[in-house]
């Protein structure tokens, strides 16, 4: 089995192949070259190149692959080429076994236009389609969505009449970037839906439903949480759903894995089909933990012509977050680095797919997400707070993630009401990722102590900032705070915190001694990061260093480059004069464009980067001098 | 060695820490510099006080040992005396630091400046440091130019000297600098001037116009642009003074400087410790100990050993026995034997009894020669009031075992380390390496005094002698003048004899909590170890 992809899917189909007896090929970018699942596999296959389009996304590379490595069956993930019909022809053309719906299913699936038509004869519950240029501010707001798009990419609510037209040419470009089909449509948008899935596996006896999932909890139309079953739901909603999910599936007599979305609507009353995936759910496994079944188990049989059967009574509650390497704080901008530290929680009721280990490099080229944590118990509450403490058990240093965001979503009373809807972020501002005051005073004092006890190459055994004449105290600067502290014959004092270094660990003591909280504080240092972990959370801290070659220094005014990417569009020249909020250009990174706009009202006074040019974080990408007023 | 459980008389530790805090108030004011008015102004100028620099030049963690932070105290001119010294770790380098502290009196330097300054060299030139000077000072204060300007000379030979001996000299300059002071950054081996703030010249604008009529300005005679592009004075110009410091640390860790590896007690590599690392452990009783040791009346004696536990190592893997004491049976009124001191070995001399008999003199001679034998640093802890008066003792040659004690220790060639705990009178301070015995460090007790003799002891001499003179004259005895000036002798006697005043005099390094004597002792044997450690074996005539 050769699976044409990348990350934890990979991996995830590999296990299932390694169970089967089946042996296992990957193929994997440059990039990719030293991540697990390419050491797991039998045989691995290089596809010269990072961009998608040079690798995973070259069907003919991968074909190739599978022949030149003697496998029989391809397996194509989800993502990539997982609904490209023309592909999914090429491999069966070159004799391969495609574990997947016949192209067909996925070409009358693949266009959302042309599905929906497909599935109004079979009378399943949609919207229609609107035309962007019949738009009228009585259909706001609506939703632009590529066609050829998944996953949510490519899609965008427009709440604005004037806007519609420029939004409608962005998700066009980044739908012929992202997917290599430009085209685009529009529908009304459900305010307050919820996404509402059913798994389907259709098969030579007719279609299984493995139950519902909800998907609601979203960021940029991406999904965060999911989980199985769909809570809240009527009996009679649930069997509707059900059964519109079939007919779905039955209509293009379907084969393989499948899932029917749906647009659930406020009052959990009406239903609207958004489409169908031909292809395993990033999501699947909450279905796997309730219904007791292994998804790409199915697949192989139905792929090797079986009938498969049973498994349709659900067991408890199973709750999946995707870990991502983001800044919920920042607009969601994905995180590229290397994972120092990559601790997950295992345990019962617990399940981990990722694609990483420590000391992986997380590269811009590809989807951010670093694993999907699933909890399984019986009911949702208690899957809600295992997955929750997992969560916050989870040492990742490294990169930047969700998962303090994760957590409280787990935590948040409408989460646990079962409060959701495809706004819930909108709703709830979970996103704020300040570390809370203290835990980061407290965290940037741990961290101070501990590097200046590291042990030195002389006068090692002195204590740590030790003075005999006390002028000032001793200051650790991080990019993120500093802390001032004083050695005492009795530790280390900031503030009104206490400080002792017991073991590994720096112990804080607060407030008075007779009455203080003490709390253990592991502090990780890699070069010129310092992650610390406490019962108050992880904080993540960057020494700032004490000098800087004036050599090296920026020029003030200078627009940084947030993350590594490319320049797709300057909107100024060099000497334009721009006031604040005015874009300057816009950089793509990780499949998302980014606008970097002006700070202040000013001149344009370099431009360093061309049009096209590839940039590392951290460049200046154009100076924009302030505007004094004198 | 058995731990005493200390239950003294109360009223110790009230005493201590009443010295304690009034040490912090001196070292304040030392600290305070000039005054607010001074330091705000400094600061608004955009300049970094001394300490500040001092600061952001040490290697972070790193400790710093202020030296003769007193100095000047009692004088008229402001504790500390307008310059810092010091020894830091500059990118993991001990040097010897020296930052004019330019908000007293524009940093001038006053007699007890030079001073202090000539211990701060002594200092680097035994330990062989390399020196770093943070210049910013108006140059000499006028009206005590005597005492400063002909002696003064030897700062800048000194520098040069540093240099010959291999001992590098580097000077960041933050401002003034002219005239004589101009040669620190002359005679120096690098030389880092801080833009539009050096000035570094040997005659100043009005002064040229006045010997050659030339007009000229500060930037033309002296700027760091000038001298970096022009005269070549400076070797790197500093955009400020941030990164005067951040190139100042360069300069050092480019030095190549390397501690002779076969003294080191502890083999330390690069940022760890290696597995030749002999280990070592806390002491074997609670250092808080010291503040219930020091009886109020220096009269009344303290057993040293109670402070040997509570500042060497304790026992434990290695070190299985923490204090081994050398002859316990003779000569009891002196303690000798071996300990470690930050897994470094050491021998010690301690006073029991305060006095020092025939037995603890040779004693301490033999104990002395032994430390030589085997390359062993030696501490001395004081608490005496001299070597045994009277017939018998004179007869049964205390002068001559008194000779023995100082001709070992005067000759001895591994490094000492005193420290005044309590009384250090007579030729007792001799003998345990005081001052005028070149200890390589020598750090001072708040509860400690020291003179050639107890105050009633040197009022009641003066007396006794007026006495007889007036007994000769066959002239009556004025009792109640002999009152008042017994009162007013031993009033000016004690005075003197206490610890800021001999620190004002520069007489030791500095005066020291206590509680923070091992800290000390351990910075100066890691410091020390930047020399070579050699016994001799070469003393003077031992008069037998």
């Amino acid at each position: 089995m050769l699976v044409a992809n990348r990350g934890e899917i990979a991996r995830r189909v590999f296990a299932t192949c390694r169970e089967l007896g089946v042996g296992t090929v990957a193929v994997h970018s440059d990039a990719d070259a030293g991540l697990p699942f390419v050491r797991e596999a039998d045989v691995a296959v290089r596809l010269p190149g990072n961009a998608p389009a040079d690798t995973y996304l070259r069907g003919d590379l991968v074909v190739a692959a599978a022949k030149s490595a003697g496998a029989d069956a391809v397996h194509p993930g989800y993502g990539f080429l997982s609904e490209n019909a023309a592909f999914a022809r090429q491999v069966v053309a070159a004799g391969l076994t495609w574990v997947g719906p016949s192209p067909e299913s996925i070409e009358q699936m693949g266009s959302k236009v042309a599905a929906k038509e497909l599935m109004e004869t079979a009378g399943v519950p949609l919207l229609s389609n609107l035309d962007p240029a019949d738009v009228t501010e009585a259909d706001l707001p609506v939703l632009v969505k590529a066609s050829a798009g998944g996953g949510g990419r490519g899609m965008r609510v427009v709440r604005a009449l004037a806007d519609v037209a420029d939004v409608v040419e962005r998700a066009s470009a980044e739908a012929l970037a992202a997917f290599g089909d430009g085209t685009v449509f529009v529908e009304s948008y459900v305010e307050r839906g919820r996404h509402v899935e059913v798994q389907v596996v259709g098969h030579d006896g007719g279609v299984l439903v493995l139950g519902d999932r909800d998907c609601s909890v979203q960021r940029r139309h991406q999904k965060v949480v999911e989980e199985s079953p769909a809570p809240g739901l009527t009996d009679d909603v649930r069997t509707r759903l059900h059964d519109a999910a079939r007919a779905a599936a039955a209509a293009i007599d379907y084969r393989g894995a499948g899932t029917v979305e749906f647009l659930l609507d406020a009052d959990g009353e009406r239903f609207y089909f958004l489409e169908m995936n031909t292809r395993l759910q990033v999501e699947h496994p909450v279905t796997e933990a309730v219904h007791g079944v292994d998804l790409v188990e199915l697949q192989i049989a139905v792929a090797e012509g079986r009938r498969v059967d049973g498994g349709t009574a659900s067991v408890g509650h199973a709750i999946e977050v995707r870990l991502y390497a983001e800044d919920p704080a920042h607009d969601w901008q994905p995180q590229s680095g290397r994972l120092t530290r990559f601790d997950l929680p295992t345990g019962a009721g617990l399940r981990v797919d990722s694609g990483f280990e420590a000391g992986d490099e997380v590269s811009t080229h590809y989807d951010a997400m670093l694993a999907k944590v699933v909890a399984h118990a019986t009911t949702r509450d208690a899957a809600a707070r295992r997955l929750a403490g997992a969560l916050q058990g989870a040492e990742i240093h490294g990169v930047r993630t969700n998962r303090d965001l994760l957590v409280r979503i787990l935590r948040s009373p409408a989460f646990l009401a079962g409060e959701l809807g495809t706004d819930f972020l909108e709703r709830h501002d979970l996103t704020s990722d300040d570390a809370d005051e203290d835990g980061l005073a407290q965290s940037a004092f741990a961290a101070a102590v501990h590097l200046a006890s590291r042990a030195p190459g002389v006068q090692g055994r002195i204590p740590a900032g030790w003075r005999n004449v006390v002028s000032q105290p001793q200051c650790t600067e991080f990019e993120e705070t500093s802390c001032d502290w004083l050695p005492t014959r009795a530790g280390f004092v900031s503030g009104d915190l206490h400080a002792e270094l017991s073991g590994g660990h720096v112990a804080i003591a607060t407030s008075a001694p007779d009455n203080s909280v003490v709390r253990a504080f592991t502090v990780y240092v890699d070069g010129q990061r310092v992650d610390v972990e406490s019962s108050l959370g992880h904080v993540s801290l960057t020494r700032r260093p004490r000098f800087v070659d004036p050599a090296d220094q920026v020029a003030s005014g200078s627009l940084l480059a947030p993350m590594p990417g490319s320049v797709v569009r300057l909107h100024v020249e060099p000497g334009a004069t721009v006031t604040a909020g005015d874009p300057v250009l816009v950089l793509e990174a990780m499949k998302m464009q980014h606008t970097i706009t002006a700070p202040h009202d000013g001149t344009v006074t370099d431009l360093p980067v061309a049009l096209g040019a590839q940039v590392a974080a951290g460049e200046v990408l154009a100076v924009v001098q302030e505007e004094k007023d004198d | 060695m058995s731990v005493v459980k200390l239950d003294q008389p109360t009223g110790r530790r009230e005493a201590m820490l009443e010295k304690i805090a009034a040490l912090d108030a001196e070292h304040a004011k030392a600290v305070a510099g000039g005054g607010e008015k001074y330091v705000e102004r400094h600061h608004r100028r955009g300049k970094l006080l001394a300490r500040e620099r001092i600061e952001l030049l040490v290697d972070e963690g790193s400790a710093f040992l202020e030296l003769s932070p007193l100095a000047g105290w009692g004088s008229d001119f402001a504790v500390g005396a307008s310059v810092v010294t010091g020894i830091g770790v500059v990118s993991g380098v001990e040097c010897l630091v020296i930052a004019n502290d330019p908000t007293v009196r524009g940093g001038a330097s006053n007699p007890w400046t030079v001073k202090k300054l000539f211990r701060a060299a002594q200092i680097a030139k035994e330990n062989r440091l390399p020196t770093i000077n943070l210049v910013e000072s108006g140059g000499a204060d006028l009206p005590t130019q005597k005492e400063i300007f002909i002696p003064g000379g030897a700062l800048f030979r000194g520098l040069t000297e540093a240099s010959a001996d291999r001992r590098p000299t580097v000077a960041l300059v933050f401002g003034n600098s002219t005239a004589g002071g101009a040669y620190v950054p002359g005679m120096s081996d690098y030389v880092v001037m801080v833009k539009e703030q050096a000035k570094v010249f040997l005659g100043g604008p009005p002064l040229v116009k006045m010997a050659t009529g030339e007009d000229s300005d500060d930037e033309s005679l002296g700027g760091a642009e000038m001298h970096a592009r022009t005269s070549g004075l400076a070797d790197y110009l500093a955009v400020d003074e941030h990164d005067a410091i951040r190139i100042g640390r360069r300069i050092i860790a480019r030095l190549n400087h390397r501690k002779p590896s076969d003294n080191a007690a502890v083999s330390v590599t690069h940022r760890s410790l290696s597995v030749t690392d002999v280990g070592y452990s806390e002491p074997d009783a609670d250092v808080e100990g010291l503040l219930d040791l020091i009886p109020t009346d220096l009269k009344e004696p303290f057993d040293p050993r109670e402070v040997v536990v509570r500042v060497c190592d304790g026992a434990g893997p290695g070190n299985e026995v923490a204090f081994d004491e050398f002859k316990p049976l003779y000569g009891a009124s002196l303690v000798t034997g071996w300990a470690r001191l930050h897994g470094r070995q050491i021998g010690i001399l301690a006073n029991a009894q305060g006095v020092l008999f025939s037995e603890e003199a040779q004693k301490a001679a033999q104990f002395i020669q032994l430390a030589n034998q085997v390359d062993v640093p030696l501490l001395f802890l004081h608490n005496t009031t001299g070597y045994m008066v009277g017939a018998d003792y004179e007869q049964g040659g205390i002068i001559k075992h008194g000779a023995m004690m100082i001709n070992a220790v005067s000759n001895s060639t591994v490094p000492h380390l005193s420290i005044m705990m309590g009384a250090s009178y007579g030729a007792g301070n001799y003998g345990m390496c005081g001052r005028a015995y070149d200890p390589r460090f020598l750090f001072t007790w708040p509860s400690a005094k020291s003179a050639v003799m107890g105050p009633a002891q040197l009022a009641g001499v003066l007396s006794i002698v007026a006495r007889a003179a007036s007994e000769a004259k066959g002239r009556p005895y004025d009792e109640e003048a002999d009152a008042g000036m017994r009162a007013d002798v031993e009033q000016s006697v004690e005075e003197q004899s206490l610890p800021f005043f001999l620190s004002g005099m520069v007489y030791d390094d500095g005066v020291i909590d206590p509680r923070d004597t091992r800290t000390v002792l351990g910075l100066c044997l890691s410091v020390i170890e930047n020399a070579p450690i050699r016994g001799t074996d070469r003393f003077g005539v031992f008069r037998l």
